[in-house]
């Protein structure tokens, strides 16, 4: 898949993991996504940060520096309401992706 | 992030990078600490935490990217690289910026020049609504309005909130011990109103000033009111004497107060004509210059409308009045006051900023060529920062911003040329073009200069970019070392083509203008300019009040003058070619309807005028003394007259009526006594104006203001002094204005296409300059490049003759390509010049053979140079240079 479709699905990504999460540091992010795709998806952590500010700047979420639960200085992200609308449209954009491309391979 | 806080982050980079990499380092540290526990020993752990994450650097760059705050800092990073890359090569750097500087200077002066003009409205409020108004003739022609006209529409129009006439006056101040001679107006009430502008002291005039036989008051300007009466703040009431009689003055003008209707007027009194419009009075005769202001929201459609609906009627109504003057109007041309002010300059001005562009992209083709270059030798370096983690988008805006960098520096350097520029534009200007003094590097100009500058920043940026952008960067490190001939030429000639079509539409269009220039003083102007010397004489005062005074006068004047030394000939004139004057009544021929009726230059001379100017007789005879009021009136008419109304007939014999009389049956006839030579009154280039000439004795009346033309021996100028002694010692109190050889005349008359010819010679001279350092310094880089390649042929037998004949071929076809494109467009450009051309066809062939004989000469010379290094390479040399 090309990188600038790759970049969409790392925004849904990680604005789904926050509104489960609803508070989470970058390195946690990465984690979660992990565990929760059975291990299937392993986002490449340094490409995460660009993202993430990048969604800051579009107001999808808002970040503070807060401690870990090790006691560890980190800066954690929590989804605005403007990111739960973009995670909705993104989650239906998804699944239509995901229909068309299903329908295409069950046509054979 | 708030605005704030994101504007804080641009006084503050580092300390948002700062953190950036301490949120990225407590990932890199929780990865580390998981690894740990996973049983990892610490250095594996820490391996491959980093491994897993990537270059922090680059991601901490990109993350600083995503931040658009962050984005305008790290540019301030790239300026200053860009800075050092070109103190680097200082050499290009400084032709580059030269080059750009001398582009974009000129390209700011003109448009300087150019914006007070066509650009900025007029200096008056709702300046749009200002309309200029002009009759047209019966036969369609515009021509200037009389005052007749003006008082029927004013009575009844309800398109403009106000109309107001205006012709020129020049009365003399006699206060002093010389008569001064000011320039002044005279208005009708409404004119300040319509322009909007109201005194700063006293009163503007008002319908009780401008009556018939009204009183004499008088306005003045800031200037005159500062200059004579050191700016009395109790002037209002005070008299001044004019012409002999006291006028009182009512108002004074602000001193920023423009008129653009007559910049140098200085004071202004009331019209005061006749609202009965006598039949052969004043009031008929086309002099006037009317101006309009529209009520909101009408337009102008709709006004020319309405005028013609008034005119018909009014015009049916005062059919005699206007036989006499040439008929009655078919309706009235109106245009924007602006346009009709500008009109006479914009196609010069508009021709000029074309030509300016063309130098301006043959300089960005120079200063793209210099970077391609650049750019190739550069590639090793791109190379090396692509496999450093450079993204390419981030290479490309490093070239962009060292390029508008170049762009700017050039701008900045620009303006200081446009400023000279400007100063030199303002001193050769043809008199006559207006808002002179409006012509600044102002902050407009500013922004003008750095727009032009952005735009020539980032499409010679793109250049490189592109050019890298067609390549594999990883390649490229490997390659940057070996001599490639073939990838960088095609890019090469395209530039050797555009510059080369460049610069033949430019210099074609300077041809075109020379070649008109040629033409037009190789023409007749039907009278001997040489040796002549003219000036205007007035009568002015309470004791020329009646016409036998100033017949007197000019009689006596003209006496004194044939009896200087050195004097041959000499003769009084109401109208004197090319000098401006332009006055047109009409002509009655026997048996013609009053719709048939020709208007005609009118020349009321006596007798010594026609043979002073060797104006040559066609047929029949010339006036004479025997000419004089009372005697049959006589009448000359030019061949162009003589053919429109007399085809394949001897005019001699036939009887007209000419001026007021035209049309009045209790006038006597005139007959025809003889038919001169055309004479070109308005400009060289204009021909067939048709004219007639009578006795000044003979006309009805005796015109103030006459212009003495004399033939001398010697150099004329040198006899003014002499001349105008002459002519004051019949009357000391008598101003006389204009004093000009006629020579000089004749090639002011031509002035404003000079200036534009001259300004296209100057931009001609840079573009082909700027285009033969342009070829010559492509090829010699492809030659440079070729060093091996030509070793290689020379090593292998190439003969000497055989590698010039290689060079020169490759040279010359983009040349050639060049100039066929370049033909073929000033073709079609041509067409914006045309109206500069005379006698001179768009296509004239001579041109577009100089010009490609002209280039052709130039790009083999730049062509020659360096092939003649190339065969000079010592091949041995050559291939150990690798």
């Amino acid at each position: 898949m090309a990188k600038n479709d790759l970049q969409g699905t790392l925004d849904l990504l990680v604005l789904k993991t926050l509104a489960q999460v609803r508070e989470l540091h970058g390195y946690g992010i990465v984690l979660h996504i992990q565990r929760a795709s059975d291990e299937l998806l392993s986002v490449e952590e340094g490409s995460l940060y660009p993202a993430l500010h990048r969604m800051e700047q579009s107001d999808w979420i808002t970040s503070a520096w807060a401690l870990t639960d090790t006691g560890r200085k980190a800066k954690f992200y929590k989804l605005t309401p403007a990111g739960r609308r973009q995670l909705a449209a993104a989650e239906k954009s998804f699944d239509q992706l995901v229909k068309g491309i299903r329908a295409v391979l069950r046509y054979a | 992030m708030s605005l704030t806080r994101r504007i804080a982050n641009l006084f503050s980079r580092s300390r948002v990078q700062d953190d950036i990499d301490a949120e990225l380092r407590s990932h890199i540290d929780m990865r580390t600490s998981d690894n740990i526990a996973k049983g990892m020993s610490p250095e594996a752990a820490r391996r491959d935490a980093l491994l897993r994450f990537g270059n922090p650097t680059a991601i901490n760059e990109r993350t600083t990217g995503a931040d658009t705050a962050l984005t305008l800092a790290s540019i301030a990073g790239d300026i200053r690289f860009a800075a050092r890359q070109l103190a680097r090569s200082p050499g290009f750097a400084w032709t580059s910026i030269l080059t750009l500087a001398l582009g974009i200077g000129a390209c700011t002066a003109i448009f300087s020049a150019i914006k007070p003009i066509l650009i900025d409205p007029l200096p008056y409020p709702q300046a749009r609504q200002l309309m200029m108004l002009r009759e047209m003739g019966p036969s369609g022609g515009p021509r200037a309005v009389n005052f007749a006209t003006f008082h029927g529409l004013s009575e009844r129009t309800r398109s403009f909130s106000s109309l107001a006439v205006m012709r020129a006056w020049q009365p003399a101040m006699t206060s002093a011990d010389r008569p001064e001679r000011l320039e002044g107006q005279r208005v009708s009430a409404d004119y300040f109103r319509t322009l909007g502008i109201a005194p700063i002291l006293g009163r503007d005039f008002t319908a009780d000033d401008d009556r018939f036989q009204g009183p004499n008051n008088v306005i003045l300007s800031g200037t005159l009111w500062r200059r004579h009466f050191s700016a009395d703040p109790a002037i209002v009431g005070r008299q001044v004497r004019l012409n002999d009689t006291l006028f009182t003055v009512i108002g004074v003008m602000p001193p920023t107060f423009q008129n653009m209707l007559a910049s140098s007027a200085e004071l202004w009194a009331p019209l005061q004509y006749n609202p009965a419009l006598p039949i052969d009075g004043r009031e008929w005769g086309h002099h006037l210059r009317m101006i309009g202001r529209l009520r909101p929201g009408v337009q102008n459609k709709q006004a020319i409308g309405e005028l013609h609906t008034i005119l018909q009627a009014f015009g049916q109504q005062n059919a005699a009045g206007y036989n006499g003057t040439g008929g009655v109007p078919s309706g009235m041309v109106v245009d924007p006051l602006q346009k009709a002010l500008t009109s006479g300059v914009r196609p010069a001005l508009l021709a000029i900023l074309g030509a300016v562009v063309f130098v301006m992209l043959i300089a960005c083709v120079n200063v793209a060529n210099l970077l391609l270059a650049r750019g190739a030798q550069r590639r090793a370096e791109f190379a090396l920062r692509a496999a450093l983690g450079a993204a390419r988008s981030r290479v490309v805006r490093q070239l962009l911003t060292e390029t508008i960098l170049l762009a700017t520096i050039g701008a900045a350097l620009g303006i200081a040329v446009a400023a000279a520029a400007l100063r030199a534009l303002i001193a050769l200007s043809p008199p006559g073009l207006p808002q002179v003094h409006a012509m600044i590097i102002d902050p407009a100009a500013l922004v003008f200069a750095l727009a032009v500058a952005a735009i020539v920043g980032i499409v010679l940026g793109l250049v490189p970019a592109f050019q890298l952008s067609r390549e594999d960067l990883n390649t490229g490190m490997r390659r940057a070392s070996r001599a490639t001939a073939g990838t960088r030429q095609w890019a090469r000639r395209a530039l050797v083509v555009s510059e080369i079509s460049l610069a033949a539409v430019l210099l074609v269009g300077t041809g075109l203008l020379l070649r008109s220039m040629q033409h037009l003083f190789a023409v007749d102007p039907g009278f001997d300019p040489t040796h002549v010397l003219t000036m205007q004489v007035q009568t002015s005062g309470r004791r020329f009040d009646t016409d036998a005074a100033r017949v007197r006068f000019f009689a006596d004047a003209l006496d004194r003058v044939r009896q200087l030394p050195g004097v041959v000939s000499a003769g009084f004139t109401t109208q004197l070619p090319l000098s401006g004057d332009g006055d047109v009544y009409g002509m009655e021929l026997q048996g013609e309807t009053a719709v048939q009726q020709t208007p005609a230059l009118r020349y009321a001379v006596t007798a010594g005028y026609i043979e002073t100017m060797h104006i040559p007789l066609v047929r029949g005879r010339l006036l004479n003394n025997h000419d004089i009021a009372g005697a049959p009136p006589a009448v000359l008419i030019d061949q162009s007259l003589a053919d429109l109304k007399f085809p394949r007939q001897d005019p001699i014999g036939h009887l007209v009526r000419v001026g007021p009389d035209a049309g009045n049956t209790a006038r006597p006839w005139a007959t025809v006594v003889g038919v001169l030579g055309d004479v070109k009154q308005t400009s060289l280039s204009i021909g067939g104006e048709q004219a007639f000439y009578i006795s000044t004795a003979q006309w009805v009346w005796t015109d103030a203001a006459q212009t003495l033309v004399v033939r001398t021996q010697g150099e004329p100028a040198a006899l003014a002094a002499t001349v105008r002694e002459a002519i004051w010692s019949v009357d000391k109190d008598q101003p006389i204005v204009q004093v000009a050889t006629m020579d000089s005349l004749v090639a002011a008359s031509e002035v404003q296409r000079h200036f534009v010819l001259m300004l296209f010679e100057a931009f001609a001279l840079a573009g082909l300059l700027l285009a033969a350092i342009g070829i010559y310094g492509v090829l010699a880089g492809s030659v440079n490049e070729r060093t091996r390649e030509i070793g290689v042929r020379a090593a292998l037998g190439a003969s000497r003759r055989s590698i010039l004949t290689l060079i020169v071929r490759q040279g010359m076809t983009p040349v050639a390509l060049g100039l066929l494109i370049g033909l073929t467009t000033a073709v079609l450009a041509s067409q914006a010049i045309a109206a500069f051309l005379f006698n001179t066809s768009r296509f004239d062939f001579l041109t577009y053979a100089g010009v490609t004989a002209l280039l052709l000469t130039v790009s083999a010379a730049a062509c020659l140079l360096p092939a003649r290094r190339a065969t000079t390479i010592n091949p041995v040399d050559a291939l150990r240079a690798e």
